[in-house]
């Protein structure tokens, strides 16, 4: 192929103020104002949102699902962090 | 099917660990979802983009027969409807192939592999729309058996295609109805109206129901995918539950369907319906439909003149993004 690709963009709507702004999907545009506007015609046609973050995919970096077990898994053990751990009098009531 | 990819047999090579493949698989029974970066079988990647890519592929190749009475619409709620509804085909193929990108496949490959033949897409596309009534036919007949095949897939295994069928289910059920409307109105029409709603379920009938693809019996590879969450009901099951929601739709408006054989069982609280002409379903697959010539060349043309567009444009973002370099170098 002779032509030069279209960059990705991964999309980003807010539905509502008071939410975050969620991923959608993904499109191709030549820059940002173009991916806005593809994003607006393509993610946004039933009113889902009221704001629309666009970013180049490969500006994402991820982690690896194949650490997964390395990066999350030690909170497991850690059930001190939650509220639960810790024992209150039922006397004292709801704390 | 929008998915007749899946009733294709997969030749290529399958590398098999046993191990990795039976973790993946337990993962899938317990439910849980994969998502693009987590280790697959190559062979469901393969079947997944394939599927997926053809889904794509139906959905853009399926604004062409409805866009050909975009201009003819005969109001212009009609005409409104219509153009969104072909706007919403566009936006369900967008998600699509933005699903099969995930997967490793880049949408320039997908497009080519369309553009050439080399990919299928559902072969009710391949029928024309002569008169404004195959427009109806087209949103309560060929939607509606879309829809069928659709809501199971919301639930499918790969993360990314199931968050498409979700938003491609919410868009769909607007296109059907907006299709039943047409048909009823036409149907309680004068008597030419009713005979061109008639004559178009008599030419769409059928081609409707070869949609689900081959019967079971001959379908290949289901077993597989069934297990993969990929395909979540056999053919002949999602083509008796479309008969069984469509045949009392029909009937309510006055029309007839074109099958002799087509009865009531109320045994099995089913309706059964006539053989399926399946030679008529294989032709259509291997390019002999009325209209599969002139549909890839429409979308050939398209994309051969839309070259100057692509290209301009980034030269455009090119010529722009490196004069904002020169500004904030001085």
């Amino acid at each position: 192929m002779t032509e030069k690709n279209w960059p990705l963009w991964e999309v980003f709507i807010r539905s509502r103020n008071g939410m975050a702004h969620r991923h959608v999907g993904s499109l191709h545009a030549v820059d940002a104002t173009m991916a806005l506007a593809n994003a607006r015609d393509t993610y946004t046609r039933r009113g889902e949102g009221l704001s629309v973050w666009v970013v180049p995919s490969n500006a994402i970096t991820a982690s690896d699902p194949a650490e997964k077990d390395m990066l999350f898994e030690p909170t497991a053990s850690k059930i001190y962090r939650h509220p639960t751990f810790y024992e209150v009098p039922d006397e004292v009531g709801h704390m | 099917m929008y998915t007749q990819a899946l009733n294709v047999k997969d030749e290529g090579p399958a590398l098999v660990d046993a191990e990795r493949d039976a973790a993946f698989q337990a993962r899938i029974d317990r439910d849980e979802k994969i998502e693009p970066n987590d280790w697959m079988p190559e062979k469901y990647r393969r079947t997944l983009v394939r599927q997926i890519s053809q889904h794509a592929h139906s959905e853009i190749v399926g604004m062409l027969p409805e866009g050909n009475w975009i201009t003819r619409a005969p109001s212009l709620k009609r005409k409104a409807a219509l153009l969104a509804k072909v706007q919403d085909e566009g936006g369900h193929g967008l998600y699509l192939y933005s699903a099969a990108e995930t997967l490793g496949t880049s949408r320039e490959e997908l497009n080519d592999q369309l553009l050439t033949g080399k990919a299928k897409y559902s072969s009710i596309f391949n029928y024309p729309t002569l008169t404004w009534a195959d427009i109806g036919m087209v949103g309560w007949l060929v939607d509606g058996a879309a829809i069928m095949n659709q809501i199971p897939l919301c639930r499918t295994s790969y993360g990314p295609y199931a968050r498409a069928m979700i938003r491609i289910c919410k868009e769909e059920s607007f296109h059907q109805r907006q299709g039943y409307e047409i048909v009823m109105t036409l149907a309680r029409g004068n008597a030419d109206q009713k005979a061109m709603a008639q004559d178009a379920l008599n030419r769409w009938w059928w081609p409707a129901l070869m949609m689900f693809g081959p019967p079971d019996a001959e379908s290949l590879h289901t077993d597989q995918n069934m297990a993969w969450r990929i395909k979540r009901f056999s053919n002949d099951d999602l083509r008796q539950k479309f008969v069984d929601a469509t045949v009392p739709q029909g009937h309510h408006i006055g029309l007839e369907f074109p099958d002799k054989d087509l009865k009531f069982n109320e045994a099995t609280g089913h309706w059964e319906f006539g053989a399926i002409d399946w030679s008529e379903f294989k032709r259509v697959l291997a390019g002999e439909g009325p209209c599969n010539r002139q549909r890839l060349a429409q979308r050939n043309k398209a994309h051969d003149e839309g070259a100057w567009v692509r290209e301009a444009a980034l030269a455009h973002a090119e010529k722009r993004a490196a004069r904002r370099m020169m500004q904030a170098a001085e």
